[in-house]
């Protein structure tokens, strides 16, 4: 990409309630990014926020909140909804200007004050159609996890075992909000919340407040001597009733393909080093690694057993935990850059994958099963 | 649970009143006298159900007033055993897409009609791929629970 555009600085905070208040919260993940780029507010221009305002924070200006805990005071900065990605590429777009050199990304989202998620998420619906008929992001999931698995064969076992693993790979993430050494059995045997899904296929309701420092080239070098470069980056949307859609040929190939011809990736099974998937039913991981390229159609559930995603993997996906383990609903899409940020660094700490990672992917979706998708292609 | 600091307990409750506007008027005075409307794309084909004003994927008005089936097949389904609030219906409830005869887009309903307390009475009757009709309310409003639920055929 022309004006190319660096990831310096990443902060996030633990997924388990914390005892802060949302506006205090905000201000020590931001002021956290900023020590670590070792800039002041003043030295940010513009600052892009993620968040949904009403839904997940039961206040209708989200301003009162954040605006000022985000380093945005009289700057001048944009607010954004759905998946927290865009406000990555929105950030990017105005340093590509070039009349910005610095930008701050903040995804906002505190579920530990929240209802529970399908509370939120039944009123994504339409009132006229499908709210009634109590349609929600978990319904949603369910319906295209039957006809996934019907579709082509796969398994309960094979849509537990990313649970298995992802809940595995959190034990080694201090910022993850659930965590433990479980059986596929034992995910099976965990309440039938709603058939064919388990409780422990449901992504939980965390805390995520993420900030991530962006800049033009020229100042990145400046400020870190490890810019993690913005190589590629799209997204695409689905049209909104349910019924429409083809819920197993969703957007996402069509976000993917675009963001690695930016990225000048032609084939991601060997090009992409790691990914972070945002999966909040576990039998996502595996439809998305399809739509991602990293397996033909119909072998999401194969792909699990070969074993190539575990951590230590051919290609490791979720090696932080992904979205089972950590579910700060609104920034979950950008906590997946953030984490493709610490293993391409080399900083994930415990959760570090063995192998190199140059290129890493960061996927986003938000809607019910897969409505919209973004991806972007991280690397050095 | 006890917390080290206090929290506010807080709650958001505001009215609105949204326009049907022409299609979907039609389309719920439809559900009073027990007919399910959609309508066609010329460009595409597709009998699109519920009743649009416009086909989303051509972007062209849509230009035919179709009445479909009020009997289908079960794309997909699930079985909601949990509880939120908000929740509009009391579970155990059966939700799925499905496909009206004569219309080419999934329609959302739920399936009842038979024991739903007993899961392993729901796995052996619901299937995907199971016909089904529409169960009409006796005194119909105009509403999408018009139809009370479908039932296996």
């Amino acid at each position: 990409m022309a004006n190319r555009v660096a990831i310096v600085a990443v902060s996030q905070n633990a997924g388990a309630e914390s005892k802060d208040n949302f506006y205090d919260q905000a201000y020590r993940v931001v002021k956290d990014a900023l020590d670590k780029a070792g800039m002041s507010r003043e030295e940010i221009h513009t600052v892009v926020s993620a968040s949904s305002d009403i839904f997940h924070g039961g206040i209708s200006c989200a301003n009162a909140y954040y605006w000022e805990s985000s380093a945005a005071f009289l700057k001048p900065g944009s607010r954004q909804d759905g998946e927290s990605l865009f406000a990555l590429a929105y950030a990017a777009m105005r340093i590509m200007t070039g009349k910005h050199d610095t930008a701050l990304v903040v995804g906002l989202c505190k579920g530990s004050e929240n209802p529970e998620n399908d509370t939120c998420t039944h009123m994504f619906t339409d009132p006229f159609y499908q709210r009634e008929v109590g349609l929600n992001e978990t319904v949603a999931a369910a319906l295209q996890m039957r006809l996934y698995m019907e579709r082509f064969g796969v398994t309960h076992e094979q849509c537990a075992r990313v649970a298995v693993k992802n809940l595995g790979n959190a034990l080694r993430n201090p910022y993850a909000h659930k965590k433990g050494i479980y059986t596929i059995e034992e995910v099976l045997d965990s309440k039938r919340v709603i058939d064919p899904l388990t409780a422990m296929q449901i992504a939980p309701k965390s805390e995520g407040i993420i900030a991530l420092v962006l800049a033009s080239e020229n100042k990145a070098k400046k400020l870190t001597d490890k810019p993690v470069w913005l190589k590629g980056y799209s997204s695409s949307l689905d049209t909104f009733n349910f019924g429409d859609r083809d819920l197993l040929n969703g957007q996402l190939k069509n976000a993917a393909s675009r963001a690695y011809k930016m990225a000048g990736i032609t084939n991601p099974r060997k090009e992409v080093d790691l990914a972070e998937i945002t999966e909040p039913y576990a039998f996502q991981e595996l439809l998305w690694c399809e739509d991602l390229g990293f397996c033909e159609r119909g072998d999401g559930g194969k792909f699990i057993d070969s074993g190539a995603t575990q951590r230590e993997g051919a290609l490791p996906v979720n090696a932080s935990g992904g979205v089972l383990a950590n579910n700060p609903y609104v920034s979950r899409g950008l906590q997946r850059a953030v984490e493709a940020f610490l293993q391409i660094r080399g900083e994930a700490g415990e959760h570090q994958v063995g192998k190199k990672v140059r290129t890493a992917l960061a996927h986003g979706t938000h809607g019910f099963a897969g409505q919209c998708h973004a991806v972007a292609i991280l690397g050095i | 649970m006890a917390k080290e600091f206090r929290t506010l307990l807080t709650e958001i409750k505001l009215p609105y009143e949204l326009a049907y506007g022409a299609t979907w008027t039609k389309f719920f005075e439809g559900m009073k006298e027990k007919k399910i409307y959609g309508t066609k794309c010329s460009r595409c084909g597709r009998i699109l159900v519920p009743a649009r004003t416009f086909c989303p994927r051509c972007f062209v008005d849509t230009d035919e007033w179709v009445e479909v089936s009020p009997q289908g097949t079960v794309l997909t389904w699930s079985y909601a055993n949990y509880r939120y609030f908000g929740m509009p219906m009391d579970p155990p409830f059966i939700s799925a897409l499905i496909k009206l005869d004569g219309s080419d887009v999934g329609f959302l309903h739920i399936v009842a009609g038979f024991d739903l307390d007993d899961f392993e009475v729901v796995r052996q009757t619901v299937k995907t791929g199971m016909r089904v009709k529409a169960v009409w309310e006796d005194e119909r409003k105009g509403h999408i629970m018009d139809i009370r639920h479908f039932e296996p055929l």
